[in-house]
């Protein structure tokens, strides 16, 4: 063995200690909500064990009513934070190429940008007739900034030495914009797309508990006012695998677009 | 007005013309002239190496040459036509690459060729073609990222002259690599340049680089630039690396030395970049 102190262990011991954590951490919570543990701070009286969660979990997975919630939040998502994509790309592109265009947009949205996205929901009511335009609004809104920074941001920082160099090779541009601009700020751009996806299921869940009649952020809600409690979990549960999967959509995508980023040698 | 009768004849083009030329770089209260008054003409297909203090300007006379910088006073011209901003037909090679890291190896050599409207076949053939000159072929798939500095370099020389530029600009261009692979990359690129035959301008600070490959010498004071000597370097083509031995090689190099610890040269200055102030 190497002087090294550190310890080799096989890879299948250290994917063992990682499931005994996880597996350790439910059995806590088994343990504390069976025996009704109060802590004084904080009280496991009314939290229900893990495996009355599992029972609810699979007659949730049994219903419609799943698809219905699931459905109807994963299009207030695609809607809001489509458009959001759509506008944050474009206006960043905008600011960051043209003075004229950063003098005109961002004074505004300096103004906007501070406010937290979700103190919008009062006044989103009042300015949408529909709840469900409303929900999708605050949904945009939440993805909107970290996008419009990040691609200002990344349009701003592209090496100009690689700019001079497509200038003197004859790019025009227009050409310049596509083929240098747009891959050079790309990974900036799909950071704010993921800080911009976290934002955007935040505010969705938080604007489906006050105004939503459907939406995972509304079930987990209505389990709390129906007293349905182990629901409750299985809807935290359901929007933490919403969350995981765009992320993990998202850099999927970052890494097929992008595959310079992480080079695969061929020799 | 600079072409010659016997130019067209000969077909001979890349006739660079430096007339009284100043340039300033920033602005307001930072302004400094990098460049003053300096003239210079180079013949077509000649190879003239550039020499001086770090920050005596050559970057910025390069940076004009290729039309990254404006010249405020004075006539810049390439074969008779005032040089006006960036174009193919005056590349230029800087001393850290600039290769487009997200295309690969043969679709950054191809991208003149594609600003050009060139088919995508016929592009990669031309790409193809001009990176086995530069002993490269087996890398067309190749990230930038992937290649070592040298490699990277010889990417960077195949994309401008796949263009045919009537002048090849060169800014320290090996100033980056280690002396071994310095002095392989300055045998590849004479050796491109004899098969491909292109007026260059090569600055450097490293005398020997400078008498190894030019035709021409040219050395220049501190800020703001002046020609102080003009040597014509006697030395035949294809040369070896033996040459750097040699008597003469070795009595220009201690003139050249002489020249620029001459104590009317002040102390080196903040380096420049041939895209301006940095």
């Amino acid at each position: 063995m190497a002087a090294g102190r550190a310890v080799h262990w096989l890879p299948g011991a250290r994917w063992f200690v990682r499931a005994l954590s996880i597996f350790g951490c439910i059995a806590l919570w088994q343990l504390a909500s069976s025996l009704h543990l109060n802590l004084g701070v904080v009280t496991f009286r009314n939290v229900p064990p893990p495996n009355e969660v599992v029972q609810s979990a699979i007659v949730l997975l049994k219903s419609p009513k799943l698809m219905a919630h699931v459905g109807s939040s994963l299009w207030r998502v695609f809607a809001g934070y489509g458009a959001a994509v759509v506008f944050g790309i474009a206006f960043g592109f905008a600011i960051g190429r043209s003075r004229a265009a950063s003098d005109l947009l961002l004074p505004p949205l300096e103004l906007l940008r501070p406010i937290p996205a979700v103190a919008w929901i009062p006044l989103s009511i009042l300015i949408f007739p529909s709840s469900e335009m409303s929900m999708i609004f605050i949904t945009f809104l939440g993805a909107l900034f970290p996008i419009i920074l990040n691609t200002v941001h990344g349009v701003a920082n592209v090496d100009r030495r690689l700019i001079a160099s497509a200038r003197s090779l004859g790019g025009t541009p227009a050409a310049i914009l596509r083929e240098i601009v747009l891959p050079g700020a790309a990974p900036s751009i799909v950071t704010g797309l993921a800080i911009g996806m976290g934002t955007s299921w935040f505010c969705l869940v938080t604007a489906e508990m006050i105004s939503g009649q459907f939406g995972i952020g509304y079930y987990t809600w209505e389990a709390y006012t129906l007293q349905n409690y182990a629901d409750i979990i299985v809807g935290m549960l359901v929007i933490g695998l919403l969350g995981m999967g765009s992320s993990w959509l998202l850099t999927t995508l970052g890494r097929y677009l992008m595959p310079w980023q992480r080079p695969v040698v061929t020799r | 007005m600079n072409i010659r009768v016997s130019d067209i004849s000969t077909n001979a083009v890349g006739r660079i013309g430096i007339e009284r030329i100043s340039i300033s770089l920033g602005a307001g209260l930072d302004a400094l002239e990098a460049v003053r008054d300096l003239d210079l003409e180079v013949s077509p297909g000649e190879f003239v190496c550039v020499l001086g203090p770090s920050g005596c300007g050559k970057s910025t006379l390069l940076g004009a040459l290729a039309g990254h910088l404006p010249v405020m006073d004075g006539r810049l011209t390439v074969d008779g036509q005032l040089v006006g901003g960036p174009s193919p037909d005056r590349g230029i090679v800087f001393q850290q690459h600039t290769l487009f890291p997200w295309k690969r190896v043969r679709d950054n050599v191809a991208f003149g060729p594609k600003m050009r409207g060139v088919g995508r076949a016929e592009r990669y053939r031309a790409a193809d073609e001009i990176l086995r000159l530069v002993g490269l072929a087996g890398f067309e798939q190749f990230y930038p990222s992937q290649l070592s500095g040298g490699m990277q370099q010889r990417v960077e020389i195949a994309r401008v002259l796949i263009n045919r530029p009537r002048v090849l600009l060169m800014d320290e261009p090996f100033g980056a690599l280690d002396a071994q692979t310095r002095s392989m990359m300055q045998e590849v690129l004479l050796d491109v340049w004899t098969r491909i035959p292109t007026t260059t301008v090569f600055v450097t600070h490293d005398i020997e680089e400078a008498l190894f490959l030019a035709d021409r010498v040219i050395v220049m004071s501190a800020r703001p630039g002046r020609v102080i000597d003009d040597i014509r370097l006697p030395f035949v083509r294809p040369r070896q690396s033996e040459l750097v031995t040699e008597s003469e090689f070795v009595r220009l190099k201690r003139q050249i030395l002489d020249l620029l610890r001459h104590p009317d040269n002040p102390p080196p200055l903040a380096r420049l970049s041939p895209l301006g102030v940095n």
